[in-house]
């Protein structure tokens, strides 16, 4: 299976201001050096805490933000340098679905006009009539009707509106999604809709799928792969069943941890994190999750661990070959 | 009024929680009844617009003035000095000196919910000072030593920062500080997890179950995370469209939940624990929460349900029945659906 999508140390620093008069102080290195490919029909999923530079990655690959440093290419083409011109004729094939349904519509736009923007903004020449009829196959891929067409956000509720967002995504008939959490703004009944909708879609439009989320356990259910972030750098990529059954990061062991389950009956060993996720524009030299970790030793503060294949499709950032860690999802 | 078990800190008779809107009164929370009881954590379970929040704000008083909303029905508070106080009878003043004394909240944002000009040693020590009557000095020693309880590290030095200077784990750590201050017979936590990170949210909820253990203090816990249910709930109350529907133990409700509603939400969870079971649809519920303005007749989880006869649940609103010890629910074909729940 060939790449889709290929990232090669990607960086994305953001620079800190001292003053009007003093130059750049200092760079919060929001994305540090992050490598991964998205296969072609997969869906893998970037998980990590707020300000792991997951949704950052998103943007980045999605060249609505530039690179610091690193590659991307979509589809052979490198895109890390282009234009806002030059990446107009790719746009249709990449699209994005946001988290938040409330807040991504335009209050003011019948459902229509907000699902039909895509065709326009990329110049698509066609009548009305034409136009409504990509509307409404858009409208029945995300399980709405054709009268909603004509209604406004309002009218709907939180699902109904991500599905609208998702057919939004979906009018230029792209084979490149990329989901940033598009279900941890809905309510629980209504999330496993979203979900399975996603997977309906990906199954019948061979969508290749970049699901950005924090919840493990929707990612564990929608996943080909996941790739697990913390502090702007990759610690463990690996296939959903691996990673869930044999983790090998510490910090992948102590989110699957600390993940609730609904079941009261269930005995666990909790590993608890201390503290918090240090400050990204100060992060601890070496492994930046050394200062939380229980396996930690001196050496892992003398340089920062590379990401190695450990197992075959097995990735980890650790100099600790010796753990074996907690499989608590098995 | 019945004798109530003496360990019973909060008792909730028929509170009806209404708002007065445009398009009607809006019955936000229905005939809600129950009762907590010393060192137990009663979890309320439900979507948004189920009345969860609402229930709690009713309880503490903290709902818009009438006629904008009408609280009706009965809520009592025993304190440790053996009184009973009817909440929603008491004048204001009494009412004030309970608030953050007795019975406190912790809410789901702490960043909103903290003032952003004054420190965190002000903060807290306010509680105090206006329970206890303690001097500034003191109250701020007190502060110190409720932020070094939550586990906030250089608790003398945190006192004088202010809330942007605290992370999120950090600030919500100080609200639970700012809430047990007096010592409260009663806490409502309201999603005080959702906002954070999950490695953060492990460590507020062990916290707060070490607290409990402490201080024996009742806790009701607001939250629509199934997950956080289970481990941290005694007694789970599952509400929808304003009412309760189900009623039981943790593991009963989560074993052999009896309401269709409670089953199909459990369903339609996916675990961590089901890793192999990738790709597989989930089973979702249909359809979409009522319009609080406009609810269906009869049961109205009905229109959702895949139980749903016609003629029988939208005839008429089921009662809350007890269908077994402890475990009470609203659905008229409980009994005859008890082998599937079983299955």
């Amino acid at each position: 299976m060939s790449a889709l999508l290929e990232v090669r140390d990607l960086q994305r620093w953001f620079p800190v201001k001292g003053g009007i008069l003093s130059g750049t102080r200092d760079h919060v290195k929001a994305v540090d050096g992050v490598s991964f490919d998205v296969r072609r029909g997969e869906v893998l999923s970037l998980v990590g805490e707020s300000g792991s530079g997951k949704s950052t990655i998103g943007r980045t690959v999605l060249r609505l933000d530039t690179p610091t440093g690193g590659r991307i290419r979509f589809d052979g083409h490198d895109i890390t340098d282009l234009t806002r011109a030059g990446m107009r004729p790719l746009r249709p094939r990449m699209q994005l679905v946001f988290q938040d349904p409330y807040a991504s519509l335009n209050p003011r736009h019948t459902v229509e006009q907000i699902i039909a923007a895509p065709l326009e903004i990329h110049g698509a020449r066609m009548n009305a009539a034409e136009r409504r009829r990509r509307v409404e196959e858009a409208l029945a891929l995300v399980g709405l009707l054709p009268q909603h067409a004509s209604r406004y956000p309002h009218e709907f509720s939180g699902g109904q509106r991500q599905r609208v967002g998702i057919a939004r995504a979906l009018i230029t008939r792209p084979d490149f999604l990329i989901a940033d959490e598009p279900v941890s703004a809905l309510d629980v009944s209504i999330q496993a809709q979203v979900v399975n909708l996603l997977l309906e879609l990906r199954e019948q439009l061979g969508l290749t799928i970049l699901f950005i989320a924090h919840d493990l356990a929707v990612v564990g259910h929608i996943s080909d792969r996941i790739a697990v972030l913390y502090l702007g750098r990759l610690v463990e990529l690996a296939e959903t069943r691996s990673l869930f059954t044999r983790p090998r990061h510490p910090y992948t062991e102590a989110l699957l941890s600390a993940a609730p389950i609904p079941d009261p009956t269930l005995k666990r060993q909790r590993i608890v994190l201390q503290g918090d996720i240090p400050s990204p524009l100060n992060p601890p030299s070496g492994c930046s999750f050394r200062t939380r970790c229980r396996y930690a030793l001196p050496a892992c503060s003398a340089s920062r661990p590379p990401l190695r294949e450990v197992a075959p499709g097995h990735f980890k950032a650790c100099i600790r070959d010796d753990l074996v860690l907690a499989a608590d999802a098995a | 009024m019945f004798p109530a078990p003496s360990d019973e800190v909060l008792s909730v008779r028929n509170l009806s929680i209404g708002f007065r809107t445009p398009g009607g009164i809006l019955p936000a929370v229905q005939d809600v009844s129950f009762s907590v009881r010393r060192g137990e954590t009663l979890a309320l379970v439900g979507e948004s617009g189920s009345g969860k929040s609402i229930t709690s704000l009713g309880i503490l008083r903290l709902t818009p003035p009438a006629p904008f909303c009408q609280v009706r029905g009965e809520v009592i508070l025993r304190t440790p000095d053996g009184r009973a106080h009817d909440l929603l009878a008491l004048p204001e003043p009494e009412m004030r000196s309970l608030r953050g004394d007795a019975m406190a909240m912790v809410f789901q944002e702490p960043m909103t919910s903290l003032n952003p000009v004054h420190t965190i040693g002000e903060q807290i020590a306010e509680a105090v000072r206006f329970h206890r009557g303690l001097g500034k000095r003191a109250a701020l020693g007190r502060a110190a030593e409720l932020l070094e309880l939550v586990g906030i590290p250089n608790p003398h030095r945190r006192l004088s920062n202010y809330p942007h200077q605290l992370s999120g784990g950090m600030r919500q750590r100080a609200m639970i500080a700012m809430a047990l201050s007096c010592e409260p017979s009663l806490l409502i936590a309201d999603e005080p997890t959702t906002a954070l990170d999950v490695t953060i949210q492990a460590q507020i909820l062990e916290l707060l179950q070490e607290l409990q253990q402490k201080t024996r203090m009742a806790v009701i816990f607001i939250t629509h995370n199934l997950g956080v249910v289970a481990e941290i709930a005694d007694r789970v109350m599952v509400m929808y469209a304003g009412r309760v529907v189900e009623q039981a133990p943790v593991v009963p409700l989560f074993k052999a939940p009896r309401m269709p509603y409670t089953q199909g939400l459990l369903r339609s969870v996916p675990r961590l624990d089901w890793a192999g079971r990738r790709g597989e649809k989930l089973a979702a519920i249909p359809g979409n929460v009522p319009d609080a303005l406009a609810p269906p007749s009869g049961c109205a989880f009905a229109p959702r349900c895949e139980h749903h006869r016609p003629g029988l649940c939208d005839a008429a609103v089921p009662p809350l029945e007890a269908s077994g010890a402890d475990h009470d629910v609203r659905c008229v074909r409980w009994s005859e659906l008890l082998p599937e729940a079983a299955a």
